[in-house]
């Protein structure tokens, strides 16, 4: 029998149900691979294995019982930005490292009902910003993956690194995540994973540590696009907790994940195609449409004309929206507090701190535009274009059921290579992301191949609101005609 | 769009974040390259377009207008940083 780190959650299931072995046995073997690994990859800021073995035998009386949920015994890791009851949820950040909630997220309590193992708490960067898990006070984490040409280190794209890296890595079955901006379909990209944004809504937030409220949504990052559909519809609730969940029934994702793509309508998106993109995105691209195309999909060009705005126009609404909601770490009612002369200066001292250079710099961004006399011009603004980007997407889907790009302009970089001395340059890695969260739209990174270097390249699917069926059913599609890439070295051993 | 030590200072202090004379240097640098790239947008004819409120196209949901939840102050208090009985403990603001 094969390792039982390297079973898909699918499989995994089956074989709990057959008794091939014990959700026990596999809590135990996901254990193992994370203490062999966690030294040198960091994608963990804390485990739980007593709780998670605990759990686990409770999966296996649940199993034996017949009451299995449809994730009971699933060992998975949650991003530490979902909060977790008795579990220290950071956000990645020191003016959080002491917080333990008293209560589960929505999404992580819905995963819990159906029997998932939590193995513990994911690196991220601080706050979820950052596009290589380089920003975390924990420290960065590394992806599993290296070029072949050399022994350098990658990171596992960002925010969600520490989720992808996991799941790349073999040390569990599937991971949750969150996109802002391309945290999810990113690093799912840079590390051979699935990664699903849901539609606006389609998840609660509840619980959920909030960056820029407008922009986040809660997805899964797993190895396969079968287990993202059944991670996603465990995750996907109608939350009045949340006001802006949408109350919509969250449709049986593995039902319809066979379905193909003969007659769907695909358009391809001429503004994707970017100065500067590499060779080998261009022909990863090409490949995709191919590959569609032979499985019976139309393939249609179509124009986003407001696409090189989206990136600008995030860079003001993600701030201004994080600069207000991150007023509430003041040293008052939770988290960190450095004392100061008086009330003004406990806050500042607390604040200069507890941040990282990243988030102060994204706060002051935040208040700058939308202080007194500015707000019209930069918030006011951006959300214009954003109505824009929308309408483009409007009528983009007035003509083609779903848009095929490339979800990043290059494969993983390693770190310290990219923002040292201009955060812009780091930025430009959610070009492709980051207008499917300014629309709300659902997006799909699935992988489709490896670079010159061996490193892993995903492609990007944009879907309809609330059409998550039928973008799965079209990256099921995409990954059969990939095929799995192979698990990374276990160079960690 | 160029940020000097004065207007990051002012930022700062908005901001409640207390910066020291080195990060002042780096942030006129970071904060200007940032609204630099933002600035690309002063180029999009926004006349007659609504501002996007709402990332989906839905209502709000509205529920009954009463109490749903509380009653559980050792919660609300348990990760104050300071706190005395079910109070937030904070430096004295009132002479």
């Amino acid at each position: 029998m094969s390792e039982l780190t390297d079973l898909t959650i699918a499989k995994a299931r089956k074989g709990l149900a057959k008794g091939d072995f014990s959700a026990v046995e596999l809590c135990e073997a996901h254990i193992k691979a994370v203490d062999a690994a966690n030294e040198a990859l960091n994608t963990f800021i804390v485990t739980t294995p007593a709780l998670a073995l605990e759990r686990a035998a409770q999966s296996d009386k649940k199993i034996t019982s017949g009451d299995a949920g449809a994730l009971e015994g699933i060992p998975l890791g949650i991003k530490d930005l979902f909060c977790t009851k008795g579990v220290q949820t950071t956000a990645g950040s020191h003016i959080l490292d002491q917080f333990t909630p008293v209560y589960d997220s929505t999404i992580t309590q819905n995963l819990f009902d159906d029997g998932a193992v939590m193995i513990g708490k994911l690196n991220l960067d601080e706050f979820a910003m950052g596009s290589s898990n380089e920003t975390s006070y924990f420290g960065k984490c590394l992806s599993p993956w290296k070029r072949k040409t050399d022994d350098a280190n990658l990171v596992p794209g960002g925010s969600s690194g520490g989720s992808a890296s996991s799941v790349s890595a073999r040390l569990v079955m599937g991971a949750t995540a969150t996109d802002t901006g391309g945290s999810i379909r990113q690093p799912a990209a840079f590390t051979g994973t699935v990664g699903i944004k849901p539609t606006y809504g389609r998840c609660s937030r509840w619980g959920v540590v909030a960056f820029a409220s407008s922009l986040d949504q809660a997805g899964p990052i797993t190895r396969t696009v079968e287990d993202a559909a059944i991670m996603l519809k465990s995750m996907a609730s109608y939350d009045p907790k949340d006001t802006t969940s949408v109350d919509l029934p969250v449709p049986d994702y593995e039902k319809t994940l066979r379905g193909g793509v003969k007659g769907l309508k695909v358009g391809i998106p001429k503004e994707y195609r970017v100065d500067g993109m590499s060779d080998e995105i261009e022909q990863l691209w090409q490949q995709g449409i191919d590959w569609l195309k032979s499985e019976g999909a139309q393939i249609i060009d179509v124009s986003l004309p407001h696409t090189k705005y989206a990136l600008p126009a995030y860079y003001i609404v993600a701030p201004a929206e994080a600069s207000s909601n991150l007023a509430r770490y003041d040293g008052v009612r939770y988290g960190l507090r450095v004392p100061g002369d008086d009330i003004l200066s406990m806050y500042e001292n607390t604040r200069a701190q507890g941040f990282g250079d990243e988030v102060k710099r994204r706060i002051m961004i935040g208040t700058y535009v939308l202080s007194a006399g500015y707000y019209d011009a930069y918030y006011l603004k951006a959300q214009k274009v954003r109505t824009l980007i929308k309408q483009d997407f409007d009528k983009a889907y007035q003509k083609v059921d779903v848009l095929l790009t490339p979800t990043t302009p290059s494969p993983a970089f390693a770190p310290g290579e990219k923002g040292g001395d201009d955060p812009v340059e780091m930025y430009l890695n959610d070009i492709f992301t980051v207008t499917a969260n300014m629309a709300g739209l659902p997006g799909i990174s699935v992988p489709a191949g490896l670079s010159s270097q061996g490193t892993p390249l995903g492609l990007q699917l944009i879907g309809k609101p609330f059409d998550e069926a039928g973008l799965l059913c079209a990256a099921q599609t995409l990954e059969e005609a990939a095929g799995l890439l192979p698990a990374p070295d276990k160079w960690w051993l | 769009m160029k940020v000097d030590d004065k207007l990051v200072r002012r930022i700062a202090r908005l901001a409640r974040i207390k910066v020291s004379d080195s990060d002042v240097q780096h942030l006129e640098g970071e904060l200007s390259s940032i609204l630099g790239f933002v600035d690309l947008l002063s180029e999009v004819d926004t006349d007659n377009v609504e501002p996007m409120t709402s990332a989906v196209d839905r209502d709000m949901y509205e529920r009954a207008d009463v109490v749903t939840d509380g009653g559980y102050p050792d919660d609300i208090v348990k990760n104050a940083p300071e706190r005395d009985d079910h109070y937030f403990m904070v430096p004295k603001v009132v002479e």
